[in-house]
């Protein structure tokens, strides 16, 4: 089997030239030394340097992880909100774009899970409860559940330019959402306050090292979301440039049947144009 | 019975002159259905008044020639253009000045026949009149008009979509086997029907499988084949 | 074969059923190429035609009064087994209304859109050019009114099965509540309705995307009859916010998805 090579592309949407049968580039190998290097201090610095907090220890640490998804997440959305759009309202059209919000709202998904499972375990770990009905988890949660509608949206099928027009439809219908969501359930939750045992809105007095390893742990996750995207996004092109040239055989193959019918028949096949054919079937 | 036949096409189609433009032109168009290219290559060129026949087997594309005119289908290549539209760009204009009877005859089978033509002609603002004319031309006056569309025939629910068709004061008119379902005496109304109307300026392409059609009704057989014409 | 009589290719007079005892039509009013006598209407004119034809078919089939009503009937007599409390079943009564309406909600909208797909009817509807804007308002109208009917015996069965009471000054409240509720759950049920309409798995990936996106009218609609009805204490005037909230909803929704719906049905 042939590799595809994206490189001898015609069509738009790969601007460096990977390297056959890969998505790995220079600029993606730097990409990933440098995410590699990031992730390797906020080991050090969550784990190691940065001190535990007054009242909840060492189960803070957990937040130098929770607190960077759940921010990259809402980056990614916004990249996908804005892709989405200018596929829709640019003139050319580039489904360049449609890749990039499509890869953007996986990598997105992928995050808002891990904020809500590393969560869970930090309210384990912390009041002894995996969920809380506050604004912010609730939210979370309809926000993951928006995007995996989102996603299957973009599995629906029909051509590329069918896909990458609806998806930036429902992608900017979610951008609708979303704030409707987050006020309906902040005024929900503003009735309870009394209920909950802690105050998840009340951002933990953080100093120093503290906010400097959550600073670390959003350096490094927003160089791995832009690794991801940006492979991501390559796979997707070489899948699209597979479907164009899947395209290109079949309409190979549809053509030569139409010619293997002709010598078939032994006639010309179709008929030439202005042929009439008189009422009583004669020519 | 004698029916003189219509004028044949003018050759000079490329004056632009609004009386010859062609109806339909086709040049190398290709239309996919999700990733199959159900057609291949078609060029076609269809002048006013004229009748076209498309012939061809099952598979062979004609139903997705007869959508990619109506504006259903995207133009996935070549060039395209209905009544002066341009199908990449224009499909949305296009649609609203085509009639399209397909497999499907779009009508609400709980309605009645006549529920449903007014439905369609108000679309357009077509008038009592013109509702009632589409409706006796195509047959379905009188006993039928009232009886809810589910418990019709097949034939009598395809005359019931012709009436739809009729009412909508199409200029190009796109038949999809029209005659499948129905007897020998309606199927010769329907070809009076059509007959009538290109004389009145519409222009008309039907698919059908009937070669028999081909003396009584066209002016003019087009083979389709594996996705391509060349007409 | 019909009689047909010879005709001089510049006549005009269309051939007509022979069977048929209609008198002979002013050839101008059929004439094909001939301008229209009256002129195609209005964007709003015809999704009062696309409602009215909807809600037409409903009387003829009775799908609502047959069907879906009886079904969200089960589901608040069901809820009741599950929640085996008459104390809790008169605290929730509120959201248990509102939660058989969102199910009923989905039955509704597949409902509508299967009309269309029955026989190819919305396909019809986008060739004869019809603005996806005036289809979009129209199937939300009809939606609209078979919803509220729906509500409206939800609630009558609150009052029976869970013992509610709707007190007097929460009357004007609970109306506008099932009003402003009413629009926004028709204008996100049209608009994915049309979009899953097309394809397999539209059963599965309907509720995915419209129950997120609803969310907040059931919070809303909830705590306002909550209001209403006066439950664990609540006063009619907590109410009014979460109608504001409602009425936003509708608004974004209704010019978000009359907007949203062309491309997304389109092929």
């Amino acid at each position: 089997m042939t590799t595809i090579d994206p490189a001898r592309s015609t069509r738009e949407g790969v601007h460096e030239q990977p390297a056959r049968g890969g998505t790995g580039t220079r600029g993606t190998r730097i990409l990933g030394i440098a995410t590699i290097v990031a992730m390797g201090w906020l080991v050090a610095f969550g784990l190691g340097f940065s001190p535990a907090d007054r009242d909840q220890q060492e189960s803070v640490r957990i937040l130098y992880v929770h607190v960077p998804t759940i921010w990259i997440a809402y980056l990614a959305f916004t990249v996908t909100a804005i892709a989405s759009g200018l596929y829709l309202f640019t003139k050319k059209k580039s489904l360049g774009w449609d890749r990039l919000a499509g890869a953007s709202a996986e990598v997105g998904t992928v995050f808002v899970a891990v904020t809500l499972v590393v969560g869970a375990l930090w309210g384990r770990l912390t009041w002894g409860v995996f969920w809380q009905w506050d604004a912010r988890l609730t939210t979370t949660a309809l926000l993951f559940v928006t995007y995996v509608g989102y996603l299957a949206v973009r599995r629906l099928g029909g051509s590329h330019e069918q896909r990458a027009r609806r998806s930036a439809v429902i992608g900017l219908i979610a951008v609708l959402e979303i704030p409707l969501v987050h006020w309906s359930v902040r005024l929900w939750r503003s009735l309870h306050q009394e209920a909950t045992v802690l105050d998840t809105d009340g951002d933990i007095d953080m100093d120093g090292l503290m906010l400097f390893s959550l600073f670390v742990g959003v350096v490094a996750f927003s160089l791995l979301y832009a690794w991801l995207v940006l492979h991501r996004t390559r796979v997707m092109a070489m899948e699209d440039l597979m479907d164009d040239r899947g395209l290109d055989l079949a309409l190979e193959a549809r053509r030569s049947e139409g010619r293997r019918s002709e010598r078939r028949t032994g006639t010309p096949d179709p008929r030439p144009a202005g042929d009439t054919i008189d009422k009583d079937g004669a020519r | 019975m004698n029916v003189p036949s219509s004028r044949p096409p003018t050759a000079d189609h490329d004056t632009g002159d609004a009386a010859t433009a062609p109806v339909v032109r086709l040049v190398d168009a290709v239309a996919v259905l999700g990733q199959f290219p159900a057609l291949a290559g078609a060029s076609l060129t269809v002048h006013r008044g004229e009748i076209v026949l498309l012939q061809g087997p099952n598979g062979a594309g004609k139903t997705t020639l007869l959508r990619l005119c109506a504006g259903l289908v995207p133009l996935a290549r070549g060039e395209g253009s209905v009544l002066g539209l341009d199908l990449a760009t224009q499909r949305e204009a296009v649609r609203s000045t085509v009639g399209l009877l397909g497999h499907q005859n779009g009508l609400y089978l709980d309605l009645t026949v006549e529920e449903n033509v007014r439905f369609w002609g108000a679309t357009v603002g077509a008038t009592d009149d013109e509702i009632s004319g589409a409706m006796g031309r195509s047959g379905v006056a009188d006993r039928l008009a009232d009886v809810t569309v589910r418990r019709l025939s097949a034939g009598q629910q395809r005359r019931t979509a012709l009436a739809c068709l009729l009412a909508r004061r199409a200029r190009l008119w796109l038949l999809d086997e029209p005659h499948a379902g129905l007897d020998a005496s309606a199927r010769d109304d329907l070809d009076a029907t059509l007959r009538s109307a290109a004389r009145q300026g519409a222009t008309i392409v039907v698919a059908s499988h009937e070669l028999e059609r081909a003396g009584s009704l066209a002016t003019r057989s087009v083979d389709v084949v594996a996705g391509q014409v060349h007409a | 074969m019909s009689t047909e009589p010879t005709r001089d290719p510049a006549a005009t007079e269309p051939i007509r059923d022979p069977s048929s005892t209609e008198p002979v039509r002013d050839p101008a009013a059929t004439h094909v190429s001939a301008r229209p006598a009256g002129g195609p209407p209005g964007a709003w004119r015809i999704a009062l035609l696309v409602a009215s034809k909807d809600l037409r078919i409903e009387v003829h089939s009775r799908v609502l009064t047959n069907q879906v009503l009886p079904f969200a009937g089960v589901t608040m007599v069901i809820f009741a087994f599950a929640l085996d409390a008459d104390s809790v079943l008169q605290r929730v009564a509120p959201g248990l209304v509102w939660l058989a309406t969102m199910f009923s909600l989905l039955v509704l909208v597949q409902r509508a859109f299967a009309v269309e797909a029955e026989d190819g009817a919305l396909d019809a509807m986008r060739v004869a050019g019809v603005d996806a804007r005036a289809i979009y308002l129209g199937k939300l109208l009809g939606l609209g009114v078979q919803l509220l009917v729906l509500e409206v015996v939800l609630l009558f069965a609150a009052v029976v099965l869970y013992s509610q009471t709707v007190p007097l000054e929460g009357v004007v409240l609970l109306v506008t509540t099932l009003i402003s509720a009413t629009c926004g759950l028709a204008a996100v049920g049209t608009l994915y309705g049309g979009l899953a309409a097309g394809f397999r798995g539209r059963e599965t990936l309907l509720p995915l995307l419209t129950l997120p996106a609803v969310a907040p009218v059931l919070i809303g609609a909830t705590r306002a009859v909550e209001a209403a009805l006066g439950t664990a204490g609540a006063v009619v005037s907590d109410g009014w916010p979460w109608v504001g909230l409602l009425v936003v909803f509708a608004v974004a929704f209704g010019v978000g998805g009359s907007l949203a719906f062309g491309p997304l049905i389109d092929e």
